[in-house]
């Protein structure tokens, strides 16, 4: 009798220890780019630093956390606790009660955060999401075969000016090509671009009254533009390319010019992934008509679902992970060349990340140059660069995006594909009941 | 050119045409091994690499980042969980239809067949909610159940097949012994369609360890399969084509290496017992 009741006293005792010891998990969606794979790394540090949460990391392509993380959200399934979502979702989210606005205590130091980052993730003041790491677009060329063609590249070029930059550094014969840009369909893949091009042109996406903007001169003249540099001077199959795909021609040394995230600095700079790292110079993106738009805006960030169950452990995820101090803890452990940019001011100021990367000053004027808020030369209805943030645009630039790639692959006329463009976004608007 | 040299030529070109599929065939999954062991400038280069210095880093940073086993246990536990969930309805209704057929048993199977045409995007979220309310997202229990349902059609037509070539003389005089309906499938049909029932088993257990979409839209970190550890590995933003090969060929071994063991079953149920 003595020896069972021990053996229950002592079983008992175990089962406490074991409850005390069992940790909060928190499930974190997340793509798979470089910095988050690094932020995994780095988080048992976290686990370390805060004993009673433990993190489990479910990594998604982008697309498919998209959508992931939509239905989880519109159904409360609560499959995740922090989401990495983009600056396209963060105010629509915030503004329908989906995300926990955020509050930081003083030494998160909130105010370090770019301006342009925190506007873009917030809805009517309230920050719906923490960013992650941020980008805007930048032009990425290689100094060696501009000096060669007797050019040289402007702080802000013209459209002109890069089109006869791209025509001096083409040399079919050896694979060489003046300018890639991005051509796969997609409202983040081509239209991304397309967008801050025609928004350089003089164009928009919606006027005033919300009617769409897209048969209108000046997106004939930035596509038109467009098309024609683009089958002259850019690489065989650019209908099929986006980020990778160039990054892949550019890293090969096959591109003269690439328009693209400025996070690609870090990645054409690297001599482990580029054989031309040491060739690469940046200038600011191409304007035409106007100074207003020509740059996106961007930002990875991570956000707390409003349907979760363990929010002070998400939060608490979420501070550490855009912190100052996961910078330099990602700066300690990788070099300062390897930290997530375009967040924080302190990031830019500090002289030994200056040093380590030699695209700092190109990447934070582009991003602080990126105004949400103002990008069109004409007054518009919405908000974004190289978006319009209604739940509306992700149909809307996805069916334009197929549009413009038929009509670089050649298969339709730029006009045609703006006027197959015009009226799907009015088919859309109208069914949204915008007018 | 006498008979006998035209047959010889006739096979030479049989052999040879036989080569050039298996080689196309084969190609995509040798690159991918290939690839696997490159770096990610050495995947990317134009002209693509046949010769370079072999890397295992790509092996070394999936067994760091992610727990392999996990997955791979998800993967075995959901495709036999699946398979045996699918055999456990196909076996007796297979009977039914082929022992006891209606007016409408072939019209019933057809339909059976045309709900694979449905693309499983549309019932996205009807599961979805489904499975949320019934407290399964992200288990085994929820996969094993959609793998099951969604072979069903499949595992079905070809155990009807296989069962149709069952003599009926065979069972009416069972029945003459009075032998009862569970002894009647157990003891004499299953035996008698063993070869059949094992190679479709085997067809369902590929076609649930290659399934991705309800594995990548239903779980998260407790339940994935290999397929979903693989989608897993692709970037929006940075180059992955080495690091994708690595996971992939991990994802693949396994069942290419159950699929070569068991190669003659396979083919057997492929063919819907036609080559018999």
């Amino acid at each position: 009798m003595k020896y069972l009741r021990t053996t229950a006293m002592g079983m008992i005792l175990s089962l406490s220890a074991i409850s005390f010891t069992v940790a909060d998990e928190i499930t974190i969606a997340t793509v798979n780019n470089g910095h988050m794979i690094e932020m995994q790394k780095l988080t048992p540090k976290f686990e370390e630093a805060n004993p009673g949460i433990t993190v489990k990391w479910v990594t998604l392509d982008e697309g498919t956390l998209r959508s992931r993380v939509t239905t989880d959200i519109t159904t409360k399934g609560g499959q995740f606790d922090v989401m990495t979502i983009g600056m396209y979702e963060a105010p629509i989210w915030g503004s329908r009660g989906w995300l926990e606005a955020l509050e930081f205590g003083a030494e998160y130091d909130v105010d370090d955060i770019l301006p342009a980052m925190r506007g873009g993730l917030s809805h009517d003041g309230n920050l719906y999401a923490a960013p992650f790491y941020g980008e805007s677009s930048m032009i990425m060329y290689r100094k060696d075969l501009l000096d060669a063609a007797g050019m040289t590249m402007p702080d802000n070029p013209s459209w002109g000016h890069v089109k006869d930059a791209a025509a001096a550094m083409t040399d079919r014969d050896a694979g060489q090509y003046g300018i890639c840009l991005r051509g796969k369909p997609g409202w983040g893949d081509n239209m991304a671009f397309l967008t801050t091009m025609a928004n350089s042109f003089g164009g928009k996406w919606f006027n005033e009254d919300w009617t769409p903007d897209l048969d209108s001169p000046a997106w004939n003249h930035a596509v038109n533009f467009y098309v024609d540099m683009l089958t002259a001077y850019g690489p065989p199959g650019s209908a099929g390319n986006s980020f990778n795909e160039i990054l892949a021609l550019t890293n090969e040394g096959k591109c003269g010019m690439w328009i693209d995230a400025t996070i690609a600095a870090s990645f054409v700079t690297n001599p482990s992934q580029s054989k031309v790292a040491d060739k690469m110079a940046f200038a600011q993106s191409p304007q035409a008509v106007t100074t207003r738009g020509a740059n996106w805006l961007w930002a990875w960030a991570l956000a707390v679902p409003s349907g979760t169950q363990k929010k002070a452990d998400a939060m608490k995820f979420m501070e550490w992970a855009t912190s100052k101090e996961y910078i330099e803890l990602v700066a300690e452990t990788n070099g300062w060349a390897a930290v997530p940019t375009g967040t924080r001011q302190s990031t830019y100021d500090n002289p030994k990340f200056k040093e380590a990367a030699t695209f700092d000053e190109a990447e934070l004027k582009a991003i602080l140059s990126a105004d949400p808020s103002n990008s069109t030369q004409d007054k518009t209805p919405y908000i974004g660069v190289q978006f319009a943030a209604i739940p509306e645009f992700q149909a809307i630039g996805t069916a334009v995006g197929q549009q413009m790639t038929a009509a670089l692959a050649g298969d339709i006329s730029v006009e045609e594909a703006l006027e197959n463009a015009q009226a799907a976004a009015d088919r859309e608007m109208r069914k949204a009941g915008y007018y | 050119m006498t008979d006998k040299q035209i047959l010889e030529w006739k096979n030479r070109f049989a052999v040879a045409g036989a080569w050039l599929v298996a080689i196309l065939f084969f190609f995509p999954i040798f690159w991918m091994v290939l690839t696997s062991f490159k770096t990610e400038l050495q995947a990317i280069a134009i002209p693509p690499l046949l010769v370079f210095e072999p890397t295992l880093d790509n092996y070394t940073l999936i067994q760091e980042r992610t727990d392999y086993t996990q997955y791979a246990w998800s993967s075995v536990v959901t495709s036999l969980g699946g398979t045996a969930l699918a055999m456990l309805i196909a076996i007796p209704s297979a009977y039914a239809m082929a022992f006891s057929p209606t007016r409408r048993t072939k019209d019933i199977l057809l339909w059976m067949l045309s709900t694979k045409m449905l693309p499983a995007v549309g019932v996205l979220l009807p599961i979805y909610l489904l499975s949320q309310k019934l407290g399964l997202l992200d288990t085994k229990i929820v996969l094993v159940v959609i793998y099951a349902l969604i072979n069903l059609p499949i595992i079905m037509m070809i155990l009807f097949n296989y069962f149709r070539e069952i003599p009926k003389e065979i069972l009416e005089a069972s029945r003459m012994d009075g032998t009862s309906t569970w002894n009647e499938i157990t003891q004499i049909v299953m035996p008698l369609a063993w070869g059949g029932i094992a190679s479709t088993a085997l067809l369902s257990v590929v076609l649930c360890w290659n399934e991705a979409f309800w594995a990548i839209n239903l779980t998260s970190s407790e339940a994935g399969t290999l397929a979903a550890l693989v989608a897993s590995f692709s970037s929006p933003e940075g180059l992955f084509w080495s690091k994708l090969s690595a996971v992939a060929t991990l994802a693949c071994a396994p069942i290419v290496v159950f699929g070569w063991l068991c190669q003659k079953q396979l083919v057997q149920g492929l063919t819907f017992g036609a080559v018999k």
